[in-house]
């Protein structure tokens, strides 16, 4: 009950403020920026395939369009998704409100979760705006649903990975810029880590290519659902929301 | 309704609150007085289980704050210093928000937010933005969630600061008018704010309790008295006895006694200087004398930097006067 009650105050104070509005706006045209000249490409070489047979083999929809978006769309997330979540704890610490909020009826983890469940919801609405950019291929093309939905999963998991970690470290301070900015930074992190997979040798690449959030996201982009994957997510964000109750009791501590 | 034993709060080395013990009444309003950085914040935070204490334990209802913290947080009210609201949802938005968190019933919640605005005086403002109320209202926003859901248990830190006598006033007597239906605990540095307000007063200086008694006899006691404290080997209740026999004694209060052992504060008027009648009625009874000091800071010494000036139009006389 307490988590609803959370829930519903962060999407009102979400909506208060211009910020939310503004980074859902940025996406959404960012996104379709990336959209429109994916498809302008795509488009180009459908023409030239036209007239030369050799060449639409390798065109397909799903690969040349939507894969790319999805990807592209995964770092747009890595942007913004810090910029959502700084002001979750670091806001109410700011204002002294989390004293209050504390001393409610509330456990800890009813808090955060209202408060995860708000940023998730927020970034779902997000990507079923961006929903109107598969819907526009099925009218003239033949997309794979299955990719598509895949697809949509892998980002909404990335996007509630990046939401509990950008909360851990909402939590650990008072400023949301410096909120924001640890998100960012330890989101990169987790991105490049991927790319040591290709330098190193042997087991230690398997090793970071299994922390790389970029590599088991590519599957869901690509219609392929497997439980290592989820896994994977899961793992992910149990682990965050967890370091971000541990911080609240040290916090409560400390006072 | 409160009680508190030996509670302990160090910020790293330094103790905020040290060795608390006290209790508060059922229906009743004590008042936590005290210079900055007395400990009265600690004190309150430590109570509404905000945080937990390093050592000692508070039972708050009936519950212990530390293994029955939701039980606790059921039934207290709190009003943190300088009313932390969330300033962008509107008055009625933010007490909807408060008593589903305080998980009032949902068919109540309507009437209770109701209830909670008209006794609170917020009629007028109950669809503004918080952002937009002057300090006043603010103030009294605090007090209505801090009201919802009926709590026993009233927790209100310096619920006057920062506001004009106006507005003071009103807060008072919304305070005053519950003695005997609800218990309250505030803190604050206002000296004459206690004698307006409360019932019992507790004085707290540098995380130590000082004092504690009505504000009547407080007074009464301040105009006459110097603090003497002595550490006495023998039988508490002779002991005690042989001092108040002592002319000039006012008052014996013995603290930890452990045993034979104890720990006496003794009141005695002002002006004399009682240290070698008190010596010797302990060596000529043959009890161990372990140590006789005046004490550091008087009373008086401590209402001298609590009373600030009251800004409220007070038709009471201030507490001291000569």
């Amino acid at each position: 009950m307490g988590t609803v009650a959370v829930f519903k105050k962060e999407m009102r104070s979400y909506f208060a403020s211009p910020v939310a509005l503004v980074v859902l706006t940025i996406f959404l045209v960012i996104a379709g920026y990336f959209f429109y000249s994916i498809l302008a490409y795509f488009s180009l070489v459908s023409t030239q395939a036209s007239m030369n047979p050799a060449l639409a083999r390798g065109l397909n929809v799903t690969e040349g369009v939507l894969r790319p978006l999805f990807s592209d769309m995964s770092v747009i997330l890595l942007f913004m998704m810090p910029l959502l979540t700084m002001r979750l704890f670091a806001e109410e610490r700011k204002q002294g409100t989390l004293e209050l909020l504390l001393t409610y009826p509330l456990r800890d983890g009813e808090v955060l979760l209202g408060k995860f469940l708000a940023a998730t919801f927020l970034v779902a609405i997000l990507l079923l705006a961006t929903g109107i950019y598969p819907l526009l291929l099925v009218f003239w093309s033949e997309p794979e649903l299955y990719p598509i939905l895949t697809g949509y999963l892998g980002l909404l998991l990335l996007a509630m990975t990046f939401i509990a970690l950008g909360l851990f470290f909402s939590s650990l301070t008072q400023n949301q810029i410096v909120a924001a900015v640890l998100a960012f930074g330890a989101l990169l992190l987790f991105w490049v880590i991927g790319w040591a997979a290709t330098l190193a040798e042997g087991d230690w690449s398997l090793v970071f290519r299994h922390l790389s959030i970029v590599e088991h996201f590519s599957s869901f982009a690509r219609g392929v659902l497997e439980t290592k994957d989820l896994a994977y997510y899961l793992g992910l964000i149990s682990f965050f929301l967890f370091a971000t109750l541990k911080s609240l009791e040290v916090r409560r501590w400390k006072g | 309704m409160i009680e508190v034993q030996e509670l302990t709060k160090f910020y790293g080395n330094k103790a905020a609150i040290n060795s608390l013990s006290f209790s508060v009444e059922q229906g009743e309003v004590v008042g936590f007085l005290g210079p900055n950085g007395a400990g009265k914040t600690t004190t309150m935070r430590v109570l509404s289980c905000f945080m937990p204490p390093t050592s000692g334990s508070a039972k708050v209802a009936g519950f212990d704050i530390h293994t029955h913290s939701i039980d606790v947080r059921r039934r207290i009210g709190y009003l943190p210093e300088h009313t932390p609201l969330y300033t962008d949802l509107t008055v009625t938005q933010y007490l909807n928000f408060v008593a589903e968190a305080k998980a009032v019933p949902r068919l109540e919640r309507r009437q209770k937010v109701g209830e909670a605005i008209e006794r609170c005086l917020l009629h007028d403002v109950e669809r503004r933005i918080i952002n937009t109320l002057s300090k006043g209202y603010r103030q009294r926003v605090g007090l209505a969630q801090a009201l919802l859901g009926d709590p026993p248990v009233l927790i209100l830190d310096e619920p006057t600061i920062g506001l004009d006598p106006k507005q003071i006033i009103e807060i008072r007597k919304l305070i005053r008018e519950m003695q005997g239906k609800r218990t309250v605990i505030l803190s604050t540095h206002i000296l004459p704010e206690v004698s307006a307000v409360c019932q019992r007063v507790i004085i707290i200086n540098d995380g130590r309790i000082a004092a504690v008694d009505t504000p009547e006899n407080l007074t009464r006691r301040l105009q006459r008295s110097t603090q003497i404290v002595l550490q006495v080997e023998g039988p508490p209740d002779q002991v005690t006895r042989r001092f108040l026999d002592i002319t000039g004694v006012l008052r014996v209060d013995m603290k930890d006694g452990t045993g034979a052992l104890g720990r006496y504060v003794i009141e005695t008027e002002k002006g004399r200087d009682l240290r070698r009648e008190l010596a010797q009625a302990v060596c000529s009874s043959g009890w161990g004398l372990l140590e006789l000091r005046p004490v550091d800071m008087s009373l008086e010494d401590i209402f001298i930097r609590l009373v600030t000036e009251d800004q409220a139009v007070s038709d009471q006389p201030a507490a001291i006067s000569t």
